[in-house]
């Protein structure tokens, strides 16, 4: 980009992953992992703009106060599916099973994940899942939130609980085959030189992920089983009339989901940590710092699950331990920040677009993280919580900050993946109006929460109606800006400039190979030799007392 | 359409306190949010690439790491301490407060007072005086949220919640259910109405009922055929429940309860799960035949024969009549501080 005009024109390699083989057998049986990537990445994009279009019509719904768009039944299967689809089949594979998928066994120096045929199966086992659920979407829906709390959802709903619940056990056990995957290859397939201290971040912070995905998500199957269960043989677990205890799927729920909640943002963690050096030209500040932080937002992510239920009937000193441990799982994310931070200092920064949605993952993250203070502070939380002030909060961190993240590696690596260059103005723009589409749309939400507006209301009370009004706006600057990025990188594929290898002229082994890479993804496999994020000479490395 | 406020209206003793919080964190986040802010915008300005200047490769430092590591540590510990002092105020009623009983289902609110009066979908409340609400959910979880008194309470299908507030400004504000419930979440509304005492007592006295909680209670008391186990005369083959409510009760495992609403109530629906100590195992269940209005009319029958001069529990030989109960009324009870301690001690 930088440097296009500098020297001979790139050309593609003659051959890669792309044209190796031909057919829609070759994709479908595919073991390569970069295809499994871009069948993550359509399947993915596909189920992002189904909830995206859910989205739309929750908030075209709130236009007005008294709900005359739909009926509060079709409103409660809208933002249910709203929320399975972004979660379980969006943000959950986003980064890990696209980005991670294509870039972590490349930036190891491997030729493969350690288990091809997981990897394939691990896609298909998510196509099952995304069936069950497209299947009880377009038969009836489902109107329990995503959070399935019972007994709403084992004995009173009569909508197609079971078949969701099914859709998202397989979609769990597609994301624990990705983790178990790459916390195989990051151990076992390294290549030679390439030490943990010498590991990307972006490696560090999947790897952390993928602890998680492989710890939290059978507890989330057998929550999913025990509730099918109950719904459909009536053994009581969680409803009180069968000789169960509600609190309970909450306890079990929460415990998964949680964490949950950082198989989500590492990766992205991981994606801005890549971009600010490679913009910045500079070492990350505090490498050792911002790795280990990954791993600690892992092990503290286990211990917080309890401060989604402060009102919900647990006892006051619980409430404390969650409440205290909920802060020290806040430190690890202030530490990243900073050091980014840091790491433009005296950098040589360039503002182009993968830069842009990096800088707008900091700000938003900050404001996310920053608001989770105010949910975690008990007495504030009786206040706020299951206001809209939660959904501000967890859209700053999963939208502002993870779809941000996202975005932002996909435009980092589209020229590693395709070979070509997307229009860096249109791109930039696009950044632009997601960032501010962004904030207007959620912001408003912030002050809709304290004001005491709850979460989930069809309707609501006239003098809301302001703020709904402005972040409905909002909803639909941030629809074009998710919509151009689809448009410009389809027209890409056929009219952008070749990329050549290295565009930003980046350190990483995934820059040392061809755009697109050859299957095998390197034809000698590489030795490392220097620390990540080389960028300048050894000798003008200074250190900071 | 014409204003845009930024806080609900302060209407609780509690709300003010809430509000402090709320506007500590508004600061902490405000000055964070501009200074990675303002920080990112002037290293994108200071440090643009130019072809003159190349990157002064830092690896860290570990000082600025402590730094900030320990202030952020040191800012959220003070909105811990802060939070969960404000939290056990606002989770534990005082003793003296005025009690109220709400049934929550798909998708009203029901309140009643101990004298009887009832309320859908409304809650009347006298300002200067903390009221007890004691919660139950007749089907799934609902939540007891009143913005401008900065309260909130799930409410449970299977024991009782509480939640204590004390209005400060008459007033009618919204009660909203805040845990997703159905369809009709966002229709299960009422309204909160706070009124001066005076006005209070007056809407208290115009709703007089049939009878109080507790004479309703000794009704269903008998139409159940409680009386014939829980009677000092009937043989003794259940507790006697005089002078029960609030004591401790041995059971047979050796393990000491409090005889509170949960108790009692999971003792007539469940009564296998709790058996006192020196009794068999004999009552049928209730579950399915008391509905939860019933329930809490019957506690607070039982309640009311907790100041008698009761033999103690498990004493099988209990000579004394249950006398007709004095039912409270509740502008008594307003006045009277009502002291239930558990006082001396079981056999």
């Amino acid at each position: 980009m930088s440097t296009a005009a500098q020297t001979v024109k790139p050309v593609m390699p003659a051959r890669h992953y792309l044209n190796d083989n031909y057919g829609i057998r070759s994709w479908l049986l595919t073991k390569d992992h970069k295809r499994i990537a871009v069948l993550y990445l359509f399947s993915i994009t596909f189920f992002f703009f189904i909830g995206g279009i859910f989205a739309s019509l929750i908030r075209l719904h709130l236009l007005t106060p008294n709900g005359e768009l739909f009926q509060a039944d079709t409103y409660n299967k809208m933002f249910t599916m709203h929320g399975v689809n972004m979660i379980f089949f969006f943000l959950i594979p986003s980064v890990p099973a696209v980005l991670g998928n294509f870039i972590i066994p490349i930036m190891v120096g491997a030729k493969d994940l350690a288990f091809p045929k997981i990897n394939l199966m691990s896609w298909y086992i998510f196509m099952v899942g995304a069936f069950f659920s497209l299947y009880a979407m377009v038969s009836g829906g489902v109107d329990t939130g995503w959070t399935f709390y019972t007994p709403l959802s084992s004995g009173f709903v009569h909508t197609n609980v079971i078949l969701m619940a099914v859709g998202i056990l397989f979609a769990g056990f597609s994301s624990i085959f990705t983790g178990l995957n790459f916390i195989v290859t990051v151990h076992r397939m390294r290549a030679p030189g390439l030490t943990w201290g010498r590991l990307p971040l972006m490696v560090w912070a999947n790897y952390a992920a993928s602890l998680i995905m492989i710890l939290g998500t059978p507890v989330l199957a057998i929550t999913l089983i025990l509730l099918a269960l109950e719904r459909g043989f009536h053994i009581g677990i969680f409803d009180p009339k069968l000789g169960g205890d509600p609190v309970l799927f909450q306890h079990m729920f929460w415990f998964y989901s949680h964490p949950a909640v950082y198989i989500m943002i590492l990766p992205g963690m991981g994606v801005i940590s890549e971009i600010v050096t490679c913009f910045s030209r500079k070492r990350v500040f505090g490498y050792a710092f911002v790795a280990f932080s990954s791993i600690a937002i892992a092990v503290f992510g286990f211990v917080v699950w309890a401060h989604h239920m402060f009102v919900a009937g647990i006892s006051v000193y619980s409430a404390m331990v969650f409440s205290l441990l909920s802060y020290a799982v806040a430190i690890p994310s202030a530490v990243k920040v900073f050091n980014w931070t840091a790491t433009m200092y005296k950098g040589s920064v360039k503002l182009d677009t993968p830069m842009l949605y990096a800088l707008g993952f900091i700000g938003l993250f900050t404001i996310g993280g920053l608001t989770g203070l105010f949910l975690a502070a008990l007495g504030l939380d009786v206040h706020i919580h299951d206001t809209y002030f939660v959904i501000a909060h967890f859209h700053y961190v999963m939208v502002g900050g993870m779809v941000m993240a996202y975005l932002g590696g996909l435009h980092f690596w589209w020229p590693k993946m395709t070979g070509k260059l997307y229009p860096e103005p249109v791109a930039k723009l696009a950044a632009l109006i997601t960032f501010i589409g962004f904030n207007l749309t959620f912001f408003p939400q912030f002050i809709l929460g304290y004001m005491g507006m709850p979460r989930r209301y069809a309707m609501y009370s006239p003098e809301f109606q302001v703020l709904n009004v402005l972040s409905s706006a909002g909803a639909s600057i941030l629809a074009v800006g998710f919509i151009l990025p689809a448009l410009y990188f389809t027209w890409s594929l056929k009219y952008g400039e070749v990329a050549g290898d290295n565009p930003y002229k980046a350190t990483g082994l995934e820059w040392q190979t061809t755009s697109p890479p050859p299957t095998h993804n390197f034809d000698v496999t590489p030795v490392v030799t220097e620390d990540p994020y080389h960028y300048g000479a050894e000798e003008e490395v200074t250190v900071v007392p | 359409m014409q204003s845009l406020p930024l806080f609900p209206e302060q209407a609780s003793t509690v709300a003010g306190q809430v509000d402090a919080l709320y506007l500590f964190l508004v600061l902490i986040t405000t000055f964070f949010s501009l200074l990675i802010a303002i920080l990112i915008i002037y290293f994108a300005i200071k440090y643009r690439r130019t072809p003159e200047r190349t990157a002064e490769q830092i690896h860290g430092s570990t000082l600025l790491e402590i730094v900030w590591t320990v202030i952020p540590l040191g800012i959220s510990m003070v909105i811990f301490l802060w939070g969960a002092a404000l939290y056990f105020h606002i989770q534990r009623p005082p003793g003296n407060a005025l009690e109220v009983y709400g049934v929550a289902k798909q998708w009203m609110w029901k309140f009643e007072f101990p004298g009887g009066q009832r309320e859908i979908n409304s809650l009347h409340v006298p300002t200067g005086r903390p009221v007890k609400v004691t919660l139950i959910s007749q089907d799934v979880i609902h939540s007891f949220f009143v913005p401008a008194f900065r309260v909130k309470s799930d409410v449970l299908p299977n024991r009782y919640m509480t939640s204590w507030f004390e209005a400060t400004t008459p007033g009618t504000y919204h009660l909203f259910c805040s845990q997703y419930c159905g369809t009709k979440h966002s229709g299960m509304i009422g309204e909160v109405t706070v009124m001066k005492p005076e006005d209070f007592a007056a809407w208290l006295e115009s709703g007089k009922a049939e009878g109080s909680m507790a004479a309703s209670g000794e009704k269903l008391f008998q139409q159940y055929g409680c009386t014939t186990c829980h009677r000092p005369d009937s043989g003794a083959r259940g507790p006697n429940l005089e002078g029960l409510y609030g004591r401790p009760v041995r059971l047979q495992d050796n393990r000491v309860v409090i005889a509170d609403d949960n108790y009692i109530r999971e003792s007539v629906l469940n009564p296998n799960a709790k058996i006192v100590s020196g009794f068999q195992p004999i009552m049928p269940t209730f579950q399915g035949v008391v509905s939860e209005e019933q329930m809490l009319q019957i506690i607070a029958y039982i309640k009311s024969m907790a100041d008698q001069t009761g033999q103690p529990l498990n004493n099988r030989s209990t000579p004394t009549q249950i006398r007709d109960t004095e039912v409270p009324n509740v502008q008594q009870q307003m006045q009277q501080d009502q002291n239930q301690k558990p006082s001396g001690k079981q056999p």
